[in-house]
């Protein structure tokens, strides 16, 4: 489903150069769930960034259900790929009520839309019609979270890029939207590509796990790897330990 | 492009009643501080007094009485005569009309020129910013003054040429601004999520961008008003605003400033007016901030 | 000298609403790392500044009684309280980033403290902040102490904050989530730095945290609070009886008891109980 090949992200500001990601090769099957952990700065979120075209500066193969894509998106591009992002608060519209954020992608995509197909999407995420209505600031954050995971399946992409999906969030909200984000998937079949700091919740969700350092995948884990909490890579040990520092006092 | 209809679209009423609601809450905000009140307040009654000028206005503003000449504020005239023997109070309410009409004409200009090259720089950076930026930071030096001279040369003296003079000059802070917050909300994760389901570049820019921008270019524009009044009667003063007979404020003062010594209120009054005014908007801008743009609150 | 933190019947209110943010909180610290969690809302913030008096002005604090060793935190004017926070208790906040003056070297901010509490001389102040931030593990102490806020890492700028706050040797520390703006790596460390500092001296840690396995494996103790209120203390998760305190073990993935779908809490009912 996405294929990456021999990817690399440069950022130069005058002299220096910042190489973020460094030749990165990543394949996902679809119907897979594929998490990337790694530290801030490693590069994890520019991969996604880069992915869906919001970042320029790299080079390198992408191909997304086939094709390879270029720099610049046009509309089939962005409908096999959606995103969604960290931040609840950021990532709606403050002045657009939530009936215009979920009829908005369905207006610029072309694509009929009605009340009904609003509510529909509404009711995905395991929210009542009438918050059609609200403003975003009428909603806790995690009710946000679920338009914004809404508004991103109200043009059925094959492909969720979930960028920190639930680290704003609550445990409480955070288990509620896993859930959510694991029902569309048995539903709909599509395919995950999760990005987090936090191991528990990549183990939880995927099936592959890779960890970055520095612009480069340095381990590949499974959820079993995981649960013993045994890697090869230093890195990934330490990572390892840390993050499951409450299991081992 | 279908058009795909709000879902469940509210009547009319509903609609007007929330924007009722809306506006009470605003005007409610601005009303809670003293001072915000009374700039709100002194600006609302210049806009009624420049409306209703012919109903308030005791005497002509220009019918000249030779015979009552210069003569002190008294009951007859509150704040005396001019040379002409013309009643100062009606000329000031008269001269009111002139400044508001001023005022909203240059802040209609400005405002959207502003916005638009601020945000168009903002939002595309790069090559488009620096140019547009360039261009602004090179009209920011023009002295408004010096150009209302050029323009008066070319065009002859009158209200409108100060109007475009002023207009010309006073846009780039205004363009700073909205760029400054262009640069902030393009990056906002909503926008984005806008650019991956495919929104065009205009609609990025007019329903994405602009809205977030309105509020401190609002700010801004209420502030600016204070010093479009101030150059507005400095124009006046140096004739190069609207021309005699109009009881522009900053012509009067020039007018009065023969008898300064002697019969003060002639340039006193129109003076106090020009105060009265500039703060007012100065007062409102500041008040208007704290409402509309909660990050720099005074509390 | 006494240095029991004691707080009965505890409540804080906010001007524009009749909720109480902290609702009748009682409990006492003598020594050791209480751990206070809670999910956004919970008060556990609220409680925490208020125990500093750094509300702002339109909160009220209402309590039978709150104190610390002899000194009387409902009561003490605002200049006592200005010379008890930092010399006798300290809070280190979230984020290094907005609790660190922008525009001074760090060296200085951190001799600050111990000028003001200490009455040190500005030579005596510096000395005594480098090996402040020896101790917290930085380094080249040297070059951070001329550095700028902005020119250090997250990790680094709260080790930083700590040796400023621990430097006039508080008796109680106040940490509001110390952690959860750093990376997982780095975390650990600033704990384990918490630890020796504070507690080797024999202060007392209040740590707020979210994170309620981070606070049991680090904590003696650990209060559980919900809406204001505190549902329950326990020593350790696997004593914890209360609904909300199992609910909220249960709702956080654990790699090693892995499941399909993770338990939600019932807030309907939490809120009927």
């Amino acid at each position: 489903m996405i294929r990456i090949r021999d990817f690399n992200v440069r950022y130069r500001s005058g002299k220096t150069e910042n190489h973020v990601v460094r030749g990165i090769d990543l394949t996902v099957a679809q119907g897979e769930c594929v998490g990337i952990v790694g530290e801030s700065g490693c590069g994890k979120s520019t991969l996604l960034r880069c992915l869906v075209g919001l970042e320029s500066g790299w080079t390198g193969n992408i191909e997304i259900d086939g094709q390879s894509l270029g720099a610049v998106r046009g509309k089939d591009d962005l409908r096999r790929a959606q995103m969604v992002f960290q931040d609840p608060f950021g990532s709606l519209h403050p002045r657009h009520r939530i009936g215009r954020a979920l009829s908005e992608p369905l207006r610029c995509m072309g694509l009929p839309g009605s009340p009904q197909r609003v509510a529909a999407a509404l009711k995905e995420v395991g929210l009542p019609a009438s918050f059609a209505h609200r403003f975003p600031h009428q909603l806790s954050g995690g009710q946000r979270q679920r338009v914004a995971i809404a508004r991103a399946l109200i043009i059925e992409p094959p492909i969720l890029l979930l960028d920190e999906p639930t680290s704003a969030l609550d445990v409480s909200v955070q288990a509620e939207i896993l859930n959510l984000l694991s029902d569309r998937r048995d539903e709909r079949g599509l395919t995950y590509l999760l990005v987090s700091h936090d191991l528990a919740v990549v183990a939880h969700m995927c099936d592959r796990i890779l960890v970055m350092q520095n612009g480069v995948f340095v381990e590949e884990l499974t959820p079993d790897n995981i649960r013993l909490a045994k890697a090869t890579h230093p890195y990934a040990q330490h990572l390892m330990d840390v993050s499951l520092l409450s299991d081992a006092l | 492009m279908t058009y795909v209809p709000l879902p469940e679209r509210r009547s009319l009423r509903e609609n007007l009643g929330n924007m009722m609601g809306a506006t009470g809450r605003f005007v409610a905000d601005l009303m809670r501080e003293p001072l915000g009140r009374a700039g709100f307040i002194v600006v609302m009654l210049l806009i009624l007094i420049a409306i209703f000028a012919p109903l308030i206005a005791p005497y002509s503003p220009t019918r000249q009485a030779l015979g009552s000449a210069l003569q002190a504020p008294s009951a007859t005239h509150w704040l005396g005569t001019d040379e002409y023997g013309r009643d100062i109070l009606s000329r000031l309410i008269w001269g009111t009309r002139i400044t508001m009409q001023t005022i909203l004409s240059i802040s209609a200009i400005v405002g959207p020129v502003g916005l638009i090259i601020g945000v168009t720089a903002g939002f595309f950076g790069g090559r488009i910013d620096a140019v547009l930026m360039r261009f602004t930071d090179i009209v920011l030096s023009f002295p408004s003054l010096v150009l209302a001279l050029a323009f008066a040369a070319a065009m002859g003296a009158g209200l409108q040429t100060a109007i475009i003079a002023i207009s010309l000059t006073a846009w780039p802070p205004v363009a700073r601004l909205a760029r400054a917050e262009a640069l902030v909300v393009r990056n906002a994760d909503y926008v984005n999520a806008a650019r991956l389901y495919g929104a065009g570049k205009l609609r990025l820019i007019f329903l994405y961008v602009v809205p977030m921008c309105i509020p401190s270019v609002i700010v801004r524009l209420t502030l600016n008003m204070a010093t479009i009044t101030l150059t507005a009667a400095s124009l006046g003063f140096l004739g190069l605003g609207a021309q005699p007979p109009s009881p522009e404020w900053g012509a009067m003062i020039s007018a009065g400033r023969r008898f300064m010594l002697d019969q003060w209120w002639v340039a006193l009054m129109p003076g106090f007016a020009i105060l009265l005014t500039s703060l007012a908007f100065n007062v409102l801008g500041d008040a208007l901030r704290d409402v509309l743009d909660p990050r720099y609150t005074r509390k | 000298m006494d240095t029991t933190l004691s707080i009965r019947d505890l409540s804080v209110r906010f001007a524009q609403g009749s909720v109480r943010a902290v609702d009748g909180v009682s409990f006492s610290v003598s020594s050791g790392k209480i751990g206070i969690v809670g999910e956004s809302g919970s008060g556990k913030s609220t409680l925490g500044r208020a125990i500093m008096r750094l509300l702002p002005p339109s909160a009220s604090i209402s309590a039978d009684c709150m104190t610390f060793g002899e000194h009387d935190l409902l009561r003490a004017s605002e200049k006592d309280m200005r010379k008890l926070r930092g010399s006798v208790m300290a809070l280190i906040m979230q984020d290094p980033r907005y609790s660190l003056n922008p525009v001074l070297p760090i060296g200085r901010q951190v001799a600050e403290t111990a000028i003001l509490h200490k009455g040190m001389s500005r030579k005596e102040a510096g000395e005594a902040a480098a090996a402040m931030l020896e101790r917290v593990r930085i380094r080249d102490v040297t070059r951070v102490m001329q550095s700028y806020p902005h020119q250090i890492s997250g990790g680094m700028g709260q080790r930083v904050m700590i040796a400023a706050m621990l430097l006039a040797r508080p008796r109680l520390v106040i940490a509001d989530e110390p952690t959860s703006a750093l990376d997982v790596s780095v975390r650990g460390e600033v704990l384990e730095l918490l630890d020796d500092l504070v507690c080797a001296d024999g202060s007392s840690l209040l740590l707020i945290s979210h994170d309620i396995r981070m606070v049991a494996a680090f904590c003696d103790r650990i209060i559980v609070m919900y809406q204001g209120r505190i549902v329950e203390e326990v020593t350790q998760l696997r004593d914890a009886s209360h609904p909300y305190t199992r609910a909220l073990i249960a709702a956080m993935p654990d790699p090693r008891h892995p499941v399909r779908r993770l338990a939600v809490p019932d807030r309907a009912k939490l809120e009927r109980g």
